[in-house]
């Protein structure tokens, strides 16, 4: 039996080898020494990581390797048999179980000496003072809400007065063959809402093509997810992970579909479609996570320039051949989130308050389901309490420059429940 | 209605298996013929030094379903091994890494078989485990190697026409070298869906041109709803002919005539209407750019027409025979088969089923001519028809991996790299391989050993700066692995394996490095 490892020495000496060895990138004036204390401030320290799916499996692990030895782990989620081709500390037996606990568990178990205390739970359940006691935040998520609020948290949090306010945010996210990377030091360089529009959502089918003219299996399962669904009501609430219920679709999509000659419609395509399924495999996550723990292994250590204040951007494309793509995004003086300008908000002065409302949804600088708006002098529309909605609600029909009386370049505040803290400001530009 | 569901069978309503489910995100991307490659493929991996970069690299592997696996590496667990490998713990220390290893990856899939060696702790002969295993689909070994054990592996892939990957992996930087068994065809590219767009409006079959006459021929007589349900490539098809007649029977393929073809459409919409316009009329006219130009050939088929002509292929695969026919189709037609799909346009339901059964027929009777010249071709009696489809469908998006010859060096490197300001390129990253590569034998050289290594290969390369710095900084890993960069590189690997064994998308020809510090990669031909 080789010896015990109680220190430690022997088992992080590539690790700790190359943190003590400086390197010709390293910047000329850092001429101390690496001290043990100054090896020892890696496993003080305590580092965040939102999502134990896909990319957070590879994280945890990753951090662990890396010589962090404090980590949370946040996910509300539990754990389907459609996990297991890449989310890798997961079993079939695990399945119906909390991810952020069994991943946590299992690399504890793992790596001797890390300690992770996992969240099953929402992000939006804890205040500032729960983030506060990380030095360091990495997500792995998929959804670009969950993003845009933990980022517009984390650059609330910045208090000039005080550094350790300062978190600095990663943020990881793959589809299919591809993936990036992004550095965020919250108020120093641009944040994830200065992005947004690289993640414009998909423009959505009409309602009177999907009602009366369909001419793709999209087309179908989208009339039975939207429209048969709320006539027929089948089951009191759509479950999207309920066989049943997506056998039910797709049922209703099929006959739909025959009825207009329509080829395609399978099961797989009906989950797609109803579920926003986006292709995921092992390897991307394994790449793309990787990237994200180098840049905190830099950032925390200084043993090699970081992504950040340069280069803060790397976008990886596997399909063909590979290629990245590494580059400083700019930062938006007019970002809702970092910015102190209101954003240009491009609408026909004949629209009706409810259609501005409906194209906020899909307005890639905008990207809000529920907003609710006012001027500086008046309330156009509230949707909370429902005493205001109840009063505001005729305003949804009024058209914009007619009825409301709105002019070009009227400043309009935006607020929506997804991001509390928030107040998305526009100015009007008439088309 | 009701009378149309009554009269077909009913659908088969079975849901996924559960082996469907297990795969559903990956069977999105390569389907189950991808999966069923996956399935059928045996790997080896050569392991040595801190053998981190290699296991996972299989984890990626082992994941989405590999048939089997196997592990050779002489290497007894250590303490720094559990520093940087996930796939080993307490229990392993003192015991043979290729076993330990191999347990715990079998452990994240169920469905796949490992197999490791030596089987006793000591040395393991290379040559024997070769000799005695069923073949490898694709070989991997890391750094460093013996020049015994490289000999070995490089005369299996000889023999075998297996793939071999070499890895390495120190510090902040890796880089991983393939080499192909001869040109590599790869049909399933997966091109953009909207590249693939095929709409024939220059050249209109007969069928597709009835079929826009007749719904055109008294297009002002129509209804607003059924003006404004036109579909766009009847619409184009229609103002195209009527181009014609004005302009010598010539097509706008230019760009000034584009533009006032494109005027000319958009002017046709009615506008007496409450949206002010008309939405299908708005698709044409968004649609002229891509689709009215001459059909010319996709310069990586060109290469697969070249390189058929050109003798260098012994084995005539199905690939080349069903190349060849489709160079006898283009030759006879002067354009390809066509692929047959159909963007989603304005139009009714009606209408726009029949123009996508007329895309669809059209392609089938392409794909069956093909495959008829196939046959009659020497080596072309048992071509498959499925595999002509295929071919037919991608047949402008088919490439060929490692076809040239002509490998980059540093002197063009340089070059570049001397215009990078200009070009606002990035610097080459070829320093990296180079130091790197001089301690494929001697891990731990060094500055001075990987100076004179790089000198005695390449004089002219070793003074230049930023080849030093990457000396320096190989040297500062004295051969240690850091665990994200070889996770990293690991998965790198795995998507280019996946890609060789479902010969689906587009894999790298051939090195690929990558640069832990600024965070990128650069693909070269070395």
């Amino acid at each position: 039996m080789a010896a015990s490892s109680e220190d430690g020495t022997a088992r992080w000496q590539y690790l700790n080898h190359i943190r003590k060895t400086k390197g010709p990138f390293n910047p000329p004036t850092d001429d101390e020494d690496v001290t043990p204390e100054m090896l020892d401030t890696l496993g003080k320290s305590t580092i965040l990581v939102i999502g134990a799916g896909g990319l957070g499996c590879e994280i945890l692990k990753n951090l662990a390797l890396s010589g962090f030895k404090n980590i949370h782990v946040i996910d509300m989620d539990t754990i389907d048999i459609s996990n297991l081709n890449r989310q890798f500390l997961f079993r079939k037996s695990d399945v119906g179980k909390s991810k952020a606990e069994v991943a946590a568990a299992f690399v504890e178990r793992r790596v001797q000496g890390v300690k992770i205390t996992p969240h099953n739970c929402r992000i939006q359940d804890f205040d500032e003072d729960f983030y506060m006691q990380f030095q360091m935040v990495v997500c792995g998520l998929d959804s670009i809400e969950a993003r845009r609020w933990m980022n517009a948290t984390l650059v609330n949090m910045v208090d000039e007065e005080n550094p350790d306010s300062l978190k600095p945010m990663i943020d990881g996210g793959t589809e299919g063959f591809k993936g990036q990377t992004r550095v965020v030091f919250p108020t120093m360089t641009p944040c994830i809402e200065c992005q947004l529009d690289l993640y414009a959502p998909r423009a959505a089918v009409p309602l009177c093509t999907l009602a009366t003219i369909p001419r793709q299996p999209e087309h179908c399962i989208e009339w039975a997810h939207i429209i048969a669904w709320e006539q027929e009501k089948p089951f009191p609430s759509l479950d999207k992970d309920d066989p049943e219920h997506i056998t039910w679709l797709y049922q209703k999509a099929l006959s739909r579909a025959e009825e207009f000659k329509i080829p395609g419609v399978t099961y797989s395509l009906t989950q797609g479609v109803v579920k926003n399924i986006i292709p995921a495999i092992a390897s991307t996550n394994a790449i793309i996570a990787a990237s994200c723990c180098n840049e905190a292994l830099k950032i925390a250590t200084s043993a090699a320039p970081a992504l950040g204040f340069e280069d803060n951007y790397m976008s990886y494309h596997g399909d063909e051949a590979i290629y990245t793509n590494t580059f400083k995004y700019e930062k938006k003086e007019d970002c809702a989130v970092c910015g102190s300008l209101s954003k240009p908000l491009e609408v026909d002065p004949r629209w009706t308050l409810q259609e501005l409302v409906d194209s906020l949804a899909t307005n890639a600088s905008a990207q809000l389901k529920k907003p609710s708006i006012r001027t500086d002098s008046k309330t156009l529309y509230m949707r909370f309490p429902q005493s205001l909605e109840e009063k505001t609600r005729p305003n949804l029909e009024k058209t914009l420059r007619e009825g409301l009386g709105l002019e070009e370049k009227q400043e309009i505040a935006v607020t929506d429940p997804a991001f509390p803290a928030l107040s998305f400001k526009f100015f009007l530009r008439f088309t | 209605m009701t009378e149309i569901v009554m009269s077909q069978t009913p659908p088969i309503l079975h849901g996924p298996s559960d082996k469907e489910k297990k795969y559903d995100r990956q069977l999105r991307l390569w389907a189950a013929s991808g999966q069923a490659a996956l399935e059928s493929a045996n790997i080896l991996l050569v392991n040595s030094g801190c053998g981190t970069v290699g296991v996972e690299t299989l984890k990626n592997l082992v994941l989405p379903g590999i048939g089997r696996f196997t592990i050779v590496d002489e290497a007894v667990v250590q303490n720094a091994d559990l520093g940087v490998n996930f796939f080993l713990d307490e229990t392993c220390l003192g015991k043979l890494r290729s076993k330990c290893c191999t347990e715990l990856l079998q452990e994240l899939n169920p469905d796949v078989q490992g197999e490791w060696f030596p089987k006793q702790q000591g040395t393991v002969e290379l040559d024997q485990v070769l000799l005695d295993s069923p073949t490898y689909t694709l070989i991997m070994y890391t750094m460093p190697i013996s020049p015994k054990d490289l000999a070995a592996l490089k005369e299996y892939g000889q023999q075998h026409h297996t793939p071999l990957v070499a890895i390495h992996s120190a510090g902040f930087y890796s880089y991983f070298n393939i080499q192909l068994p001869g040109t590599f065809p790869i049909v399933d590219t997966h091109p953009e869906a909207e590249r693939t767009i095929d709409l024939r409006l220059t050249k209109p079959w007969p069928e597709l041109a009835q079929f826009a006459e007749e719904m055109t021929k008294d297009m002002d007589q129509l209804d607003d709803h059924e003006h404004g349900h036109l579909p766009y490539v009847v619409l184009l098809l229609h103002y195209l002919e009527k181009w014609k007649e004005t302009h010598d029977g010539k097509l706008p393929t230019e760009y000034k005539a584009k533009l006032e073809f494109r005027e000319t459409v958009a002017k046709s919409a009615r506008t007496n209407n409450p949206e002010g316009g008309e939405e299908n009329f708005q698709e044409a006219v968004a649609a002229v750019n891509r689709n009215i130009k001459e059909q010319t050939l996709e310069s990586t088929l060109a290469e697969v027409f070249s390189h058929e002509a050109s003798g260098n292929v012994n084995v005539k695969s199905s690939f080349w025979v069903i190349a060849g026919a489709i160079k006898e189709f283009h030759k006879k037609h002067g354009c390809l088969p066509l692929p047959g799909g159909l963007p989603d346009m304005k139009a009714q339901s009606s209408v726009y089923v029949k123009l996508q059964g007329l895309y669809k027929a059209k392609a089938r009777k392409d794909s069956q001519e093909v495959l008829e010249i196939a046959k009659s071709l020497s080596d072309g009696r048992d071509v498959d028809s499925a595999e002509v489809d295929l071919f037919c469908k991608n047949a402008s998006f088919v490439k060929l991996v490692n076809a040239t010859t002509g490998d980059q060096d540093l002197k063009e490197q340089k070059a570049n790299d001397s215009l990078a300001e200009v070009t606002m390129m990035p610097l080459s990253l070829f320093p990296i391989y180079l130091a790197l590569s001089a301690t494929t034998h001697e891990p731990t050289a060094s500055v001075d050993q990987i100076k004179a290594s790089v000198h005695s290969r390449l004089p002219a390369a070793a003074d230049d700066m930023r080849v030093v710095q990457a000396c320096e900084e190989v040297a500062r890993a004295a051969g240690g692995e850091l665990h994200n960069i070889s996770a990293l590189t690991g998965g790198m690997v795995a998507q280019e394996a996946i890609k060789i064994i479902t010969k689906q998308y587009i894999p790298i020809d051939n090195t690929c490095i990558f640069d832990g510090i600024a965070s990128r990669c650069q693909v070269l031909r070395l």
